[in-house]
């Protein structure tokens, strides 16, 4: 083992390389199941009425494209399979033009109308203020969408005032601000239902929300993007990628165990 | 799965800077250093024109210039409920954060700072105490049988890992005997918490490396 010592690392780069691409272009197609965390997002979005209008905001940019887009779409499509109408938010600088292509594409899909079945205002900065702002007027604090119209203008935007206009509040969120701020500006003072999908690195932080009963639901990175998709009878990137996923997990908790190894013989041998 | 080669030159750009990027993974090189510093110039640039266009134009020109355009009862016309003059005072605020560029008024600066601070440290405390205190104290406080095993075990577990960690934590006396042992426990529950965090940032990582070989191999080579 003692090879092992003076492995060069990028030895080990290329093999996570390997085992994330080889599942990517032939899928094993590795089981999944729906976790309870990932089911109460599914019932919270199920139990909102027909036809309603959900607030949904999109709190990333590109660098959590391959976990958040994901359920991005999942989620939209579900809001819209109940015929909701969906006022989409972006508090991420670098989120605007990600999110606006995403519901762009997902709208030609399910033919639905910008300014009538959804739209999106935007960016704005200011982080928790702006949530504590859109408590006041959301026309008020985004007066413009995020292609410059004058937000009131829109049909979708006639019986929006503030979160009292939704049944839920949907975070997709990859950090700060996100989820954990919507929680503590929004939900307790305004009383609005709320579910998160988040990136996997910042899971561990809102389970605790969950668990009081803060969050009616959450999705955990990838993971839980493939389990929300295989919840919905959809197979899309996030499940594509869960394959790759478990590989990678594997081989680096392998590391982690001869990492635990060679320092254990380098302890024995007093070095 | 055939080959379809993209005729997006975007998505040529974004894949040339993604194998610039992997290629620091090999050794630091001119390639990768073209593609971080693209990067850096690039997202100055963008997020100064966004700021503007979706910030300054819509919530602080345009309310202004309407205020002093054409309003019947002048500019500060509060008591008809227009407000909008008073986004002056937000204005001369950021415009003052710029006099940090120049050295002998930088001290300017700190009135906005000053505002800043004190309108998170507010809006923080709130929610902090809100969102996350009494909430996450209430939450703690679970019926330790209820007859259901299942849930009674999962509250027992749960009561013991918060009692044990939060003794952890207490260091007004020395972790021996009782204590000692009970911060003992409680570090077992502090070691599996950061294993999952650990867990769940491996994880992260990965989709980030999926992503890139999800849009080399199907944007890019249109392998689908």
């Amino acid at each position: 083992m003692r090879w092992l010592e003076n492995l060069d690392r990028r030895w080990i780069f290329l093999a996570v390389g390997v085992l994330v691409l080889i599942p990517l272009l032939r899928p094993l197609a590795l089981p999944l199941y729906v976790s309870p965390p990932t089911q109460g997002f599914v019932n919270a979005m199920d139990q909102i009425p027909d036809g309603s209008t959900v607030l949904m905001s999109c709190d990333y940019d590109p660098g959590a494209k391959p976990e958040l887009v994901p359920m991005t779409r999942t989620a939209i499509r579900q809001l819209w399979s109940k015929h909701c109408k969906v006022v989409v938010t972006v508090l991420w600088n670098g989120g605007p033009g990600l999110v606006d292509q995403v519901l762009r594409e997902e709208g030609r899909a399910a033919h639905k109308t910008y300014g009538v079945d959804w739209i999106n205002l935007g960016y704005k900065s200011g982080n928790e203020a702006v949530m504590v702002l859109m408590g006041q007027s959301i026309p008020n604090t985004f007066p413009r969408d995020n292609s410059g119209g004058v937000t009131t203008s829109y049909p979708i935007m006639h019986g929006v005032r503030d979160y009292s206009s939704f049944p839920l509040l949907v975070s997709i969120s990859a950090g700060y601000p996100g989820t954990k701020e919507y929680v503590q500006q929004v939900q307790g003072r305004f009383h609005i239902k709320m579910v998160s999908g988040c990136t996997a690195v910042s899971a561990p932080e809102y389970y605790p929300y969950l668990q009081s009963g803060q969050l009616e639901g959450l999705l955990g990175g990838m993971a839980g993007a493939a389990e929300y998709e295989l919840a919905r009878h959809e197979k899309g990137a996030a499940t594509q990628g869960m394959d790759a996923q478990s590989l990678a997990h594997m081989f680096i908790a392998l590391c982690i165990v001869l990492g635990n190894v060679v320092l254990w013989q380098r302890r024995r041998r007093g070095a | 799965m055939t080959p379809h080669l993209s005729h997006d030159l975007g998505v040529w750009v974004g894949a040339a800077l993604t194998l610039c990027v992997f290629s620091f993974l090999y050794k630091d090189n001119p390639f990768y250093k073209f593609a971080e510093h693209l990067f850096v110039g690039v997202s100055a640039g963008y997020y100064i024109a966004l700021n503007y266009w979706t910030v300054v134009w819509p919530n602080l020109l345009v309310p202004l210039g309407a205020a002093f355009h054409g309003q019947p009862g002048g500019p500060l016309a509060a008591s008809q409920g227009d407000y909008r003059a008073f986004l002056v005072i937000p204005g001369i605020l950021g415009v003052l954060l710029f006099t940090r560029l120049f050295g002998r008024i930088g001290w300017l600066s700190r009135w906005s700072l000053a505002v800043i601070i004190g309108v998170y440290a507010g809006l923080k405390t709130t929610g902090f105490a809100q969102g996350d205190f009494v909430a996450q104290v209430q939450a703690s406080l679970q019926p330790l049988w209820t007859g259901n095993l299942y849930n009674d075990f999962g509250a027992i577990l749960f009561t013991i890992g918060l009692i044990s960690s939060l003794l952890f934590f207490f260091f007004s006396r020395e972790h021996k005997g009782a204590l000692g042992v009970v911060s003992r426990v409680g570090m077992g529950f502090l070691m599996v918490s950061f294993g999952a965090a650990y867990g769940y940032t491996v994880m992260s990582r990965i989709s980030l490396l999926i992503g890139r070989f999800q849009f080399l191999i199907q944007d890019w080579l249109g392998m689908r």
